[in-house]
Formats: C-alpha cells, sequence, structure tokens
C-alpha cells in the first residue's frame, strides 16, 4: 500500500507543481494519472522516490515513511520501488544483461558490482525475466542496438529484478508507436496482476477537454491500450 | 605596405652571424644524409626507454588523478562544496603554463627525469580534468538517474550511469594526451628535464649533427609506431562493452 499525504512540491524557481496531493493506491492496483502538461504528474511520481525532494507532505509505502529516511533508509527503500522512463534511461554502452541486472545494484555490495560478478541466482532470474518479454536472445546485445519496444521490455525487466512493491512509469509509452504501446502497456498490466503489484503510471498528452467528453477510465483506457483499475486527473 | 617594409628594414640582422648559421644547417643536412646511429647507442637507446616510462607512467598518473578531480568539478553529480574545492584546483592549475612549470620544478628538483615526469603529469591534470568534467556535466542525466532509482548507492552509480556514457572520451582524450606527452617529453629534455631530449641536448652541444640526426629520426620511429597502434586499439576500445 502506497500512501501520499499532503503531498507538496514548490520548486526553487516557484512554481508550485503539487498542491497538497492525497492519495491511496493499494497493492494491485494500477492508477492511471492524467492531467495537461506541467500538471505535476512527472513531479508526483519523483517526489515518491525522492528523485525531488517533495516540500512538504508524507510518503509511506507499506508501513515505512519514505520521507523520514536518511539517505541509507532510503536507498533501501527505493529497491522496492521500480521506475520506468520514457526515454528508457537504460545504460546505452552495456549489454541487456548487465542492464537488466543493474536492477540488482541496491542489493549486491559495490565491489561485486564493480567487477560485474551478480550471484548465480540473479542472473538467472534475469534471464528469466528476458524470456518473459521475448528478449532471450538479445541477451548479449548492447543495449544502444535495440529498438524502442525492445529497450522499454529490458527497462521493465530491470524494475521486476528488483523485486518491488510498487511500480512508478512516467510516460512508458510515450516514445513508441501507437501498437507498440498498447502491447508494452498490456504487458505492465499483466505484469502487475500477476505480482499483485501497486503502479502509479503517468499517461501524457490528455487535454482537459477531452477529460470532459470522455470520463475518466474511458479516456485513459483509449490512450493505455488496456483498462487501468483507476483514473486521476491532476490538474 | 610602407608600415610592412619599415617593419622589415627595422631588423637588425647580423649577416656573418647568418651566414655561420647556414653552414652549421647545411653540415646539419649533410648529417641528416647518413645519420650515426652506433657510436652513442647505448645513450640513445636509454633516452628513448627513459621518454617511453616518463611518458607512460605521467599519463597514467595524471589520468588516475584527474578522473576524481574533474568528477568533482561536475556540477550535476557532486555536492556544492566539493564542486567549488575541484573547480578552483581546475581554475589554479589552468593558469599556470607549462613549460613555466617544467623550468620552476627543475629549479627546484634539479636537473633529471623526475621534474620531467611531474610537469607531465601536471599538464595531463589540466588537461583532462576539465573536460572530463565538461564531459559529465553533458552526460545523459536519466542514466544516472535510472541507476539511482534502484536503490544504488554514490559508487555504483557513478559506476554504471556515469562512466560508461564518458568511457569514450575519457579514451580518446588520454590517448591524444599520451601523444602530446610523448613530444612533450623531447621537448622537456632540452630545458634540461631528463629523458631522450636531454641525449638530443648533449649531441647539439658537442656538435655531433649526425647522433642529432639519429636521434631525431628515432623520435620520429618511436612517434610513427606509436600512432599507428593507437588507432586498432582506440577502435576496439569504442565498440566494446564495459
Ligand atoms: N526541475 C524543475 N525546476 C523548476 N520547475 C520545474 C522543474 N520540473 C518541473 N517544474 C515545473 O513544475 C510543474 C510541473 O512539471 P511536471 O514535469 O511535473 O509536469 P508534467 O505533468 O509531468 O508535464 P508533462 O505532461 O509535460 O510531462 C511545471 O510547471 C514545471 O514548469
Ligand atoms: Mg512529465
Amino acid at each position: 500500500m502506497l500512501r501520499l499525504e499532503k503531498l507538496t512540491k514548490i520548486y526553487k524557481t516557484g512554481d508550485k507543481a503539487l498542491n497538497a496531493v492525497d492519495l491511496e493506491v493499494p497493492q494491485g492496483q494500477v492508477l492511471a494519472l492524467i492531467g495537461p502538461s506541467g500538471a505535476g504528474k512527472s513531479t508526483l511520481i519523483r517526489c515518491i522516490n525522492r528523485l525531488v525532494e517533495p516540500t512538504s507532505g508524507t510518503v509511506t509505502l507499506d508501513g515505512t515513511e519514505l520521507t523520514g529516511l536518511g539517505s541509507g533508509g532510503l536507498r533501501k527503500a527505493r529497491r522496492r520501488m521500480g521506475m520506468i522512463f520514457q526515454e528508457y534511461a537504460l545504460v546505452e554502452r552495456l549489454t541487456v544483461m548487465k542492464n537488466v541486472l543493474s536492477g540488482r545494484l541496491g542489493y549486491v555490495p559495490f565491489w561485486r558490482t564493480l567487477l560485474r560478478t551478480f550471484p548465480q541466482s540473479d542472473v538467472d532470474e534475469a534471464f528469466r525475466q528476458l524470456d518473459r518479454v521475448g528478449l532471450l536472445e538479445m541477451a548479449d546485445k548492447r543495449a544502444d542496438e535495440l529498438s524502442g519496444g525492445q529497450r522499454q521490455r529490458v527497462g521493465i525487466c530491470r524494475v521486476l529484478i528488483q523485486n518491488p512493491a510498487v511500480l512508478l512509469e512516467d510516460e512508458p509509452t510515450a516514445s513508441l508507436d501507437p501498437k507498440t504501446s498498447r502491447q508494452i502497456m498490456r504487458l505492465i498490466c499483466e505484469l502487475c496482476e500477476e505480482r499483485n503489484l501497486a503502479a502509479i503510471v503517468n499517461i501524457h498528452g490528455v487535454a482537459k477537454t477531452a477529460l470532459r467528453q470522455f470520463p475518466g477510465p474511458a479516456l485513459a483506457a483509449h490512450c493505455f491500450g488496456a483498462l487501468p483499475d483507476r483514473c486521476l486527473c491532476l490538474d | 605596405m610602407l608600415y610592412l617594409i619599415a617593419a622589415f628594414a627595422s631588423i637588425d640582422v647580423n649577416w656573418s652571424w647568418v651566414y655561420e648559421g647556414l653552414d652549421r644547417g647545411w653540415k646539419f643536412i649533410v648529417a641528416f644524409a647518413n645519420p650515426d646511429f652506433t657510436s652513442r647507442a647505448t645513450d640513445i637507446k636509454e633516452g628513448l626507454i627513459e621518454n617511453a616510462v616518463i611518458t607512460i607512467v605521467s599519463t597514467v598518473v595524471g589520468i588516475a588523478v584527474s578522473i576524481p578531480i574533474g568528477l568533482g568539478a561536475a556540477r550535476n553529480i557532486s555536492a556544492l562544496p566539493v564542486y567549488l574545492v575541484c573547480r578552483a584546483i581546475v581554475a589554479i592549475s589552468r593558469s599556470l603554463n607549462g613549460i613555466v612549470v617544467a623550468i620552476l620544478l627543475v629549479a627546484i628538483l634539479g636537473f633529471g627525469p623526475l621534474a620531467s615526469f611531474l610537469t607531465l603529469s601536471f599538464a595531463t591534470i589540466v588537461f583532462l580534468s576539465k573536460l572530463l568534467a565538461e564531459e559529465i556535466e553533458d552526460m545523459d542525466k536519466v542514466q544516472a538517474e535510472a541507476i539511482r532509482a534502484t536503490g544504488g548507492s554514490w559508487l555504483q552509480r557513478f559506476d554504471y550511469g556515469v562512466f560508461p556514457q564518458i568511457v569514450p572520451r575519457l579514451i580518446g582524450l588520454s590517448i591524444y594526451r599520451l601523444d602530446i606527452n610523448f613530444r612533450e617529453s623531447a621537448v622537456l629534455g632540452l630545458v634540461g628535464a631528463g629523458g631522450i631530449g636531454a641525449t638530443l641536448n648533449t649531441a647539439f652541444d658537442r656538435y655531433e649533427f649526425d647522433t642529432a640526426a639519429a636521434i631525431l629520426l628515432m623520435i620520429t620511429a618511436q612517434l610513427w609506431c606509436w600512432n599507428t597502434s593507437r588507432v586498432s586499439s582506440a577502435r576496439r576500445c569504442n565498440d566494446g562493452d564495459l
């Protein structure tokens, strides 16, 4: 269970990106987050794992208050939050396999990751995840040799190997063509169901006027390609 | 135009010196036609080896020192106090001229390869740390952010999110610097800082132009070997994964 209480973010520039947002996402729920550009969708997601420091308010994950953690505790907590990026954010010059294994960085000591010698159980798990998304034969290719859809699937593997409780996804399909977008969205929804994960998914480019024409979930389903459990509009 | 003529007229040429110089130049050219590799063979060999050692060691040490300084001087990954200190180091060291440093070091440490080694290390640090910092500031920051989001530590973030992005540039700049250091180590010998330049200096002082010619040819050959070998190795580094 992920809970936000009165989460507020005011940037140094004075932009009030989030204004006392209250939100609860139970285990297994996929929440679609829509709203016009600049509504604060990315900010909300980034405040949860504190890539952006919230100005006030609290974030609680399974009873741990993330907003009160020191840097060590925060790193431990981040292992339970998988983040998926619009630009995939793979390490371009590393192989697919090493990219997937980088999801284990929070669990493995530095010297092992430096030598690129991950525990065998992690390696097996990485192969399993790659197989699950149909990229097994790509394991030794470099990430910059993949197509957009393939890259995002590697991004998903990297997140799953973290063994997360929550997925945070910032416009995961905004850089993909409509057909691939729908495939990726469907994959994400399937995985959330399989593993009973909570997820917050940002969807880009949804204007308020469009929201008036369709009610929330229908619109989200339209952009999404798969039906989220719930839809929330920021403005 | 008038100014140019006036300027030329004001150059005071001592024609007898020029004549002597021409004479010496001619002897030098003749010497090049039959360079003498043998009579000072051991000196030349030792000089060349000393040169190579000075170059390689100073470049390696320079790179090793400039990586942490470059990291610290990159605003996007370092805390403000660290950044300010490293930027100050970069700024101050850049304002010192290389040859001045060499002469200073010779004055402090006396003649010999140590001065040469320190000068080249210093020059490498000056050159590399600033460019490295700029490269880090220009990197794609989401890659590093993704590593941070998995719960990786600062070192892991550097190792996975930053280092792979700067490696091609780091290798390119290091090879380029090694190149420059090779050349400079020969020149530094002339101000008394050891290596093949010192051997060359001695040869000139003794008017052994044939030996000097041999030394110059050897330096050229060494540079040429080095140049051809580095092209292939650089290409291999770029295509690999890390
Ligand atoms: N690093 C930053 N510094 C200052 N202001 C920022 C920063 N990032 C975002 N903002 C401001 O915060 C507000 C919300 O931005 P945010 O990126 O969260 O919007 P968004 O809903 O994700 O928009 P989009 O759909 O275009 O991605 C905007 O007004 C933006 O100008
Ligand atoms: Mg956004």
